[in-house]
Order: structure tokens, then C-alpha cells, then sequence
């Protein structure tokens, strides 16, 4: 007997194809599997345990039907709009919100079958890298209850790691997908920017924000890429292109593929425990055949400084609309610029309003060339940079973060070092590049540790395939962290 | 009014509604009115996570709008956001075009009598419209977003207007032009056309521009002229005084002629404009410009120099029927199947537009057809009734509905050009005024007139005048 909570995606849809199980036997127990674990891990906001059901019941006499995603329970981000459940981005200010209209991933995951269980815990509108900032309740890695899972979408990995669904959406704008994947232990992928339709993400910043899916393997993740990917008529960023044989690509080896290595990995302030997987990761890649050489990456401090300039200004904007006239609270005032000014005072937590005030600073028409027209210039450096790169190499390897899942509270009153945890994931944000977080071991201390690859733009099957190689060369995917597990760690 | 001794600098930003028939970033529909927010959805409602997307039919009136003015057409252009607080602003942020606009470097020459006046067109970009506030008597407000996202052409002028007159006088040509583009209904009252004014006044020979203000939504010709007048005024008398001209934005209250300040410098917006990033670069493709080009109908001026050289018609004539494309279209229709251009124009000048001024209708919803007054205009040349008939007949045709044919018959008013019938009632007028013949054959032949009005007014106006005045002098020889 399967322990159905386990499964990857794929490892599902063939039980269902040779008809040894069905949607609502496997929704059940992820159910139960939620209910045992939520109130240490918290990874979710609401769980739509009747909705999911009844919909694992029609597809149980439905029949798979081609249908890639059949009966696979699906947590989403709070911050993607869902028709019949909350959503609330994490922030007093959206309260109980229910959006009047689903957002296209949540329609393309239902059209590939997918179960829909609940909505994920994040950092308050995606800001932050440890989903403390959750106006509602702190999420908990499920390797360590005393580490954060990162952010923003600490849920979803979280929810992942914890074996509650084999897949979950998060979305990424500086690395909000990778970063808690790596703590997490888990697979998560951003593709290109514009691969995956925005239309209805809850905006945090939308020349950056990209939704993706956070599994147990790199395989899982391009399944869920290939049926989120694809133009869509309402998102007029996105892109087309063709997906379908991503899904293959994660085993296709990288033989004579060249891979470049960062040269200033050398400086690079990293735990130890990183530095060496990411040369044994390192190794690996060059035993698989392909040739290696040095890449003269973007300057990280150039890159996370743009990064929080951009973010923050396009932030300033997005969040707005968040001020208690149409929709989420209101704050009672005598007068309109009160109300609003209350409403915002009250309903935002201290980390969006630093972000407002910081992008609407950098905006402002005093300071305007001085950040943020050098932030777009830098931005273009950026994408230069790994336009040369990637003239040389098909990848980029390196760490996800320079260091594993750190305490819950340590970083709370020290922005700064929280910000650095995204140092190595904001460079492939910034150029809009499709970037993988891979899981490839763990430190002394039993922490998750990932590695990144990035590819050129368009080219997430050189992600896959080189992600793809580390997971079967480091087999990581195989080990997953059970609460329910004494030893904490253990086999399938 | 008197800017005294100084010189008046005048620049204008209108805001013109395209009539689109779905939105600017949706597919809610454009039109004006409805029940207060019933035609709205998660885009133009700005709500989280709902993206916008362009609508090409109002790209398209745009550039059609730019290339009407002589603007040069940017083959990639930007949105912006444009970010102020306001409650009919639902994503609290407008998407417009800041430094890089569809349209730039237009001119339009204002049809003045004197020399001719060129103003420069700075710039004509697209926008989305916000909503509309309704201010209840309790001091609460609600909001309607019916309007939210309708999308508006705004043109932007240099500071090249000297008079409140020109101001007048290049709205009116701009209204005049988006009506014959077919754009715009050009309703200045309803809001489909927004003008604000800035004004500035100068020493003469000075050419540094003075502090500017301006006065946003005047809703009618004469609230252009008259905000305008009232603010040189201010201004003059600021200046005379030795006093600095603050540079603020008002609000121009047309019943107690006065515009009332909304902000100040000091409390001036910075709008930290920078680029929509929910939408892609606006890059107009070959097939577009092609597409505008074959759209563009022929503009008032040139059609009112083919009105002087096809149909013969005075400068005047041509610049009254051209005033609207529809004017112009309903003429062409007339003089085509009447085969008279001269009296299709006389009679849409007198009768059709005195009838359209009288009752303030609009010739789209006019009565008569080009067909009927065709009709008419035959049936006097066959002199079939008489030019004065043809003006009762007109007024049936109006009032009834009717086609002339069936007008002139149930009026009696078909000319009587018959010999043996006439030649009776002259008999009869001539027996009745034995007096008034001898003195007519004795030399007073003035006397003629009197006779053919009794015989006019024998047949009731039907006979035909010409023969009346043939038969009589053949009898009183
Ligand atoms: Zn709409």
C-alpha cells in the first residue's frame, strides 16, 4: 500500500491510469494529512475540504480523460484569485475578500483536472522571505519548526515539504518560489518572465511577478509548467510558445551541454555547509558529461538593490487600490483623506508600509533619476550581462541562498539581512530568466539545502534538464521530511 | 474683457471620448449612461490581481485623430501610470502616456477670416476615463463606474492662442473634426468632449512664458470664452498691481462667473508617472497605419473647396453646409438626385437649417429625407407648383411626414398652368374692375400687378404666375 501523501504528480496519474486508485481516496488523505500536521506547520489560510471534495467525487466518475492534472490536490498562494474562496494576500486590509473571478491558472489547473484544496500562507503581498510578515499566523518549516519555511511563498513549500499536496502554486518576484523551496527542501521553478499568465496573481510587482509551481521533483514541475504556460488574451505580458516537451526534457542528460560556473563564487559570503554541496553540485554536473566553465555573473549587490528600487516603486503603485472604498476594511473616519489614511494605517503590516513609502520615494519627482531611472538603467546591464553569458553556456549553476533556513524572529527587526536572503535569486528575476531551485542535500544540522539553474530566456528545458541531472545524481527528491516521521527524516 | 497691456498666452488640453464600442483595457461596454455601475468588471474596476489589455479600435481613432491634426505617428509608443488618490480612480492610478505618446508635432490652422492662425498640436495621446462621483444631500457620496476605462484621445496644444475667441474658435474646429472622423460626438455638455484652458499673460516682446494657471472642465463654448475672459482679468489686475500670479488649478462655476481654486502649487500632484508594467510597449504595425490611412474620410476644409469648385456655391455656402459631416453628406445626397446643386444648397440653407436651429434637432434625426426635398426641388423646376407653394409643401413634408407628391395634393397646391382656366378667371377679375381697366389702358400700367394678384388670389395661389401675366396683357390690350 502507497502512502498516497508521498506521491509525486506523475507517480498519482499512473495509479489512476492503471485504475488502482481514485481522486477522492487521494484527496482524503491529503485532507487527513492536513489536519495532522496544520496546527504545527500552518501552511494554510483557509482549506476548502467540502468544495475539494466534491469535486474529487465528480472526477472520480469522470474518468482521467487525458486530463494532465487528474485528481492531483493542489494548494494555491493566497495571493491568486480563486472564485470560491478567500483571498487575502496574507493582509488585514483583504480581510475575507472572495474575488468575483478566478484567476487563468486556477481555470487552466481545473481544466487539467487538478483538485484545488485551500489557499497557502505568504508574506503579507508577497513581501518578505520567511512568511513572518503573514498578518494572520507564521508558517513553520516543516525540517526544523523553529526555522522559517522562507518567503514569500513559504506556505506552498511548506504544504509541499510537509507531504499535505504534491503540488502547489507559489509565485515568485525576487526569488519568492526558489528561496522557500530551498529551505523547504522542494523543486520550484519561475519561468520566463510572461510564461505564465499574471491575470489574477494579486500584483506586487508586475514587471517581475511570475506564478509557478513548488513539487517533490523537477519532473512534477514541468507537468504543472507545460499546463500553466501559454498566451492568455488578459494578460498582455504573456507570452507563447511551445511547452509540451518540457516534460520530457528533465531526463534528457546533459551531455555535451556547457554549464557555466560563477567565478565570483569565491567571495560570495555562503554558509559552509553551501559552499561545499554546491561543489560537490558542481561536480556532478561536470561527471554528467557536459563542459563547465567560469561566468562573469551580474554584480549581486547591483542586482538585489535594483531589484528592491524596481519592486518597491511598482509596489507603491499596485497597492494603491487598497484603500477601503470598494472592497476588503474600511476604517471609520470623518473625512475622506482620513478614511483612507486610517484604513491603510490599520490594515497593512509594517513591512508592505516600508515598501510603499520606500517606492514612493523612489518615484518622486526629486529623487526619481537619482533610483529609479538608474535601476532601469542597471536593469539593462543586468539583462546584458547574461545575454553574454548565454551566448557561451546553455546554464548557470549556483546555490539558491547563501545559506539554509534561517531562525523564525531572527531576522524581524533587521530588514536588511533579510533582503540578502534573495541575493541570489534576484539577478534571474531582474532579466526576466526561467530559474529552478533544486533540492541537493542538507547541511550538518539536517537543513534542506537547493541549488539554483538558470537558462536563457525561453529556455526552461535547459533548466529541466539540468535540474534534472542534479536530482538524479544527488536523488534528493526520493527524501522528504514526515511529521509524523520520529526521526523527522526517512524513505519512501 | 481686457488682458490691458499685456500679452495673452493661451494653451489648451481637451479630452475627446472615442466612441469605441468596448472599453480601453476591456470588453465592457463604452457607451454613456446605464444603470450606475452595470457595466463593469474586475479589469476596469481596477480590483487585485485583473490585468489590462488594449483595445485596438480605440488605438486606431487615435492615430486617426493624430493624423488629422498633421501629428507624426510613434511606431512604439508607452503607457504610463499616472498615480493620484481619488475614489472614482478604482485602481488609484490612471494608465495614460507620459514621454512617449502615440501622436506628437501637429498643426491646425484656425479657419479665421483674418490672416491665418497656426496652432501647434504638442501632443495627442490615448488615456482611460475614471468614474463619476454622485454627491448625496446627507454629505455622503457613491460612486458609478460605468465610465471607469472608456478610453479618451487627449490633445494637447502649445501655448500658440493669443484671444479667449481663438480658444472658442479651435475647440469648435475640433469638435467639427472629430464629428467628421467619426470619433467622438463631440458633446461638450455631456462630458464626451473635456476642455481645460492654461493661460498666462506677458509684457509684448517678452517671450519667456508668464506663471501659468488653468481652469479644467469648461463644458461649453461660451464657458471657454468667458472662463478665459474672467481669468486674464485676474490676472491683469494681479500684474497691474505688482502682485505674482500663483500658479493654481480651478474650477470654472459658470453660474456666479468665477472659477474657484482647486489646489495650489504648493499642493500640486506628483503624479510619479513611470511605465505600465502590466502592458507591452505600443508598436503600431504596417497593417494598422494602412488600415488608419484608408479611413480617413475627406476633412471639413477640403471638402469645403470641392463644395466652391463641383457644385459652384459661394465660400460662405461651403462653410455652412460643411459645419457637420452630416450636413455636408445630406447636401451632396440632395444636389446629386435633384440634379441643382445651387438650389439644394438654397433650400438646406434657408428651410432645412432654419427648421434644424427652430427646433434644435440634430439632421441625423430630421424628418425630411434627401429623397423628398430632391422631390420637391424637381417639382418646382417642372413648375409643377410654385416656389412659394414649395415653401407650404416643406412645411407639410415636416410636419406630416409626408412624401412632396402627396404634400401638394392634399394642399391644393398643384400650379394651374391651363390657357382656357386661367383666361376664365382673368375674364372674371377684369369684368369685376371695369374702373381699374380703363385706367390701365389709359396709361396706368402699374395696374398690371393688381390684376395678377386678384387672379393669384382667385385660384388660390396655384396659378402659374407667368401665364397670369401673358394672358392679362393680351386681354387689357
Ligand atoms: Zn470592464
Amino acid at each position: 500500500m502507497h502512502d498516497l501523501t508521498s506521491l509525486t504528480a506523475i507517480e498519482l496519474l499512473g495509479l489512476y491510469e492503471r485504475g488502482e486508485t481514485i481522486p477522492s481516496k487521494v484527496l482524503r488523505a491529503c485532507l487527513d494529512g492536513i489536519e495532522s500536521k496544520e496546527a504545527v506547520v500552518g501552511a494554510f489560510l483557509h482549506v476548502d475540504a467540502e468544495g475539494a471534495m466534491a469535486r474529487a467525487s465528480k472526477l472520480d466518475a469522470e474518468g482521467i480523460g487525458g486530463r494532465p492534472l487528474f485528481g492531483v490536490p493542489v494548494a494555491v498562494k493566497d495571493n491568486i484569485c480563486t472564485s470560491t474562496m478567500p483571498t487575502t494576500c496574507a493582509s488585514r486590509i483583504l480581510g475575507s475578500y472572495r474575488p468575483p473571478y478566478d484567476a487563468t491558472v486556477v481555470r487552466r489547473l481545473e481544466d487539467a483536472g487538478a483538485v484545488i484544496v485551500g489557499k497557502t500562507n505568504l508574506d503579507e503581498f508577497a513581501m518578505g522571505s520567511s512568511t513572518e510578515n503573514s498578518a494572520f499566523h507564521t508558517t513553520r518549516n516543516p525540517w526544523d519548526e523553529s526555522r522559517a519555511p522562507g518567503g514569500s511563498s513559504g506556505g506552498s513549500a511548506a504544504a509541499v515539504a510537509a507531504c499535505m499536496v504534491p503540488v502547489a502554486l507559489g509565485s515568485d518576484t525576487g526569488g519568492s518560489i526558489r528561496q522557500p523551496a530551498s529551505f523547504c527542501g522542494v523543486t520550484g521553478i519561475k519561468g520566463t518572465y510572461g510564461r505564465v499568465s499574471r491575470y489574477g496573481l494579486i500584483a506586487f510587482a508586475s514587471s517581475l511577478d511570475q506564478i509557478g509551481p513548488i513539487a517533490r521533483d523537477v519532473e512534477d514541475c514541468a507537468l504543472v509548467m507545460g499546463v500553466l504556460s501559454g498566451e492568455d488574451p488578459l494578460d498582455a505580458t504573456s507570452i507563447a510558445g511551445d511547452t509540451e516537451f518540457w516534460k520530457d526534457s528533465s531526463g534528457g542528460g546533459i551531455d555535451g551541454l556547457r554549464v557555466g560556473l560563477p567565478l565570483e563564487n569565491s567571495k560570495w559570503e555562503m554558509d559552509l555547509d553551501v559552499r561545499e554541496l554546491f561543489d560537490q553540485a558542481v561536480n556532478a554536473i561536470i561527471e554528467s558529461g557536459c563542459t563547465t566553465g567560469g561566468a562573469r555573473l551580474p554584480e549581486m549587490d547591483k542586482s538585489i538593490a535594483c531589484y528592491y528600487i524596481i519592486a518597491n516603486a511598482e509596489a507603491s503603485s499596485n497597492l494603491a487600490r487598497y484603500d477601503g472604498v470598494r472592497y476588503g476594511m474600511r476604517s471609520d473616519a470623518d473625512t475622506l483623506t482620513r478614511m483612507y489614511e486610517e484604513t491603510r494605517g490599520e490594515g497593512f503590516g509594517a513591512e508592505v508600509k516600508r515598501r510603499i513609502l520606500l517606492g514612493t520615494y523612489v518615484l518622486s519627482s526629486g529623487y526619481y533619476d537619482l533610483y529609479y531611472s538608474r535601476a532601469l538603467h542597471a536593469r539593462e546591464e543586468i539583462k546584458r550581462d547574461f545575454r553574454k553569458i548565454f551566448e557561451q553556456y546553455d546554464a548557470i549553476i549556483l546555490p539558491t541562498t547563501p545559506e539554509p533556513a534561517f531562525e523564525l524572529g531572527e531576522r524581524l527587526d533587521d530588514p536588511l539581512s533579510m533582503y540578502m536572503s534573495d541575493i541570489f535569486t534576484t539577478p534571474a528575476s531582474i532579466a526576466g530568466l526561467p530559474a529552478i531551485s533544486v533540492p541537493v542535500g542538507v547541511t550538518v544540522d539536517g537543513l534542506p539545502v537547493g541549488m539554483q539553474v538558470i537558462a536563457a530566456e525561453g529556455r526552461e528545458d535547459m533548466v529541466f534538464r539540468v535540474a534534472g541531472t542534479l536530482q538524479r545524481s544527488f536523488g534528493f527528491n526520493k527524501r522528504y521530511y514526515s511529521l509524523s516521521d520520529e526521526s523527522g527524516e526517512g524513505d519512501r | 474683457m481686457s488682458a490691458g497691456r499685456y500679452e495673452t498666452v493661451i494653451g489648451l488640453e481637451i479630452h475627446v471620448q472615442l466612441l469605441t464600442s468596448t472599453k480601453l483595457f476591456c470588453a465592457c461596454p463604452a457607451e454613456f449612461g446605464g444603470e450606475p455601475n452595470s457595466r463593469i468588471c474586475p479589469v476596469c474596476l481596477g480590483l487585485p490581481g485583473a490585468l489590462p489589455a488594449v483595445n485596438r479600435e480605440a488605438v486606431k481613432m487615435a492615430v486617426l485623430l493624430g493624423t488629422a491634426l498633421g501629428c507624426d505617428v510613434r511606431s512604439r509608443s508607452v503607457f504610463a501610470r499616472k498615480n493620484y488618490f481619488y475614489p472614482d480612480c478604482p485602481r488609484n492610478y490612471q494608465i495614460s502616456m507620459f514621454d512617449k505618446p502615440l501622436c506628437e508635432n501637429g498643426v491646425v490652422e484656425l479657419d479665421s477670416d483674418d490672416a491665418p492662425v497656426r496652432i501647434r498640436i504638442e501632443r495627442v495621446h490615448l488615456e482611460d476615463d475614471s468614474g463619476k462621483l454622485i454627491h448625496e444631500s446627507d454629505g455622503g457620496s457613491l460612486v458609478d463606474f460605468n465610465r471607469c476605462g472608456v478610453p479618451l484621445a487627449e490633445i494637447v496644444t502649445m501655448p500658440d492662442l493669443r484671444t479667449p475667441a481663438e480658444a472658442r474658435m479651435l475647440v469648435k474646429q475640433l469638435r467639427q473634426l472629430v464629428r467628421y472622423l467619426g470619433i467622438c460626438d463631440g458633446n461638450l455638455e455631456e462630458g464626451s468632449m473635456r476642455c481645460d484652458v492654461n493661460v498666462s499673460l506677458r509684457n509684448p516682446g517678452e517671450t519667456e512664458l508668464g506663471t501659468k494657471t488653468e481652469i479644467k472642465n469648461l463644458n461649453s463654448f461660451k464657458a471657454i470664452e468667458s472662463g478665459l475672459e474672467a481669468e486674464i482679468v485676474r490676472q491683469a489686475a494681479l500684474l497691474d498691481a505688482g502682485k505674482e500670479i500663483e500658479q493654481v488649478t480651478s474650477l470654472w462655476d459658470s453660474q456666479h462667473r468665477e472659477s474657484v481654486v482647486m489646489r495650489s502649487k504648493e499642493k500640486a500632484h506628483d503624479y510619479r508617472y513611470f511605465r505600465e508594467p502590466d502592458l507591452e510597449d505600443l508598436v503600431l504595425d504596417e497593417g494598422l497605419l494602412k488600415k488608419v490611412e484608408s479611413l480617413m474620410p475627406e476633412l471639413p476644409r477640403e471638402r469645403r473647396g470641392r463644395f466652391v469648385d463641383q457644385y459652384g456655391l459661394s465660400d460662405y455656402d461651403s462653410v455652412v453646409l460643411t459645419s457637420e459631416k452630416e450636413i455636408a453628406d445630406y447636401f451632396e445626397e440632395v444636389a446629386r438626385l435633384s440634379g441643382d446643386p445651387r438650389s439644394s444648397s438654397n433650400w438646406i440653407m434657408r428651410e432645412v437649417m432654419g427648421e434644424l436651429n427652430n427646433t434644435g434637432k440634430d439632421i441625423r434625426s430630421f424628418g425630411v429625407s434627401p429623397e423628398g426635398l430632391s422631390e420637391l426641388i424637381k417639382e418646382i423646376a417642372s413648375g409643377r407648383i410654385s416656389a412659394t407653394a414649395g415653401g407650404e409643401v416643406f412645411g407639410e413634408m415636416v410636419r406630416s411626414d409626408v412624401e412632396p407628391g402627396d404634400a401638394i395634393a392634399s394642399l391644393g397646391l398643384e400650379q394651374v398652368s391651363g390657357e382656357d382656366e386661367i383666361s376664365e378667371m382673368v375674364g372674371t377679375v377684369l369684368e369685376a374692375a371695369p374702373d381699374e381697366v380703363r385706367r390701365y389702358r389709359e396709361g396706368e400700367r402699374k395696374l398690371l400687378g393688381y390684376f395678377v394678384g386678384q387672379v393669384m388670389k382667385m385660384s388660390g395661389g396655384r396659378a402659374n404666375p407667368s401665364k397670369v401675366n401673358e394672358i392679362l396683357k393680351e386681354r387689357l390690350h
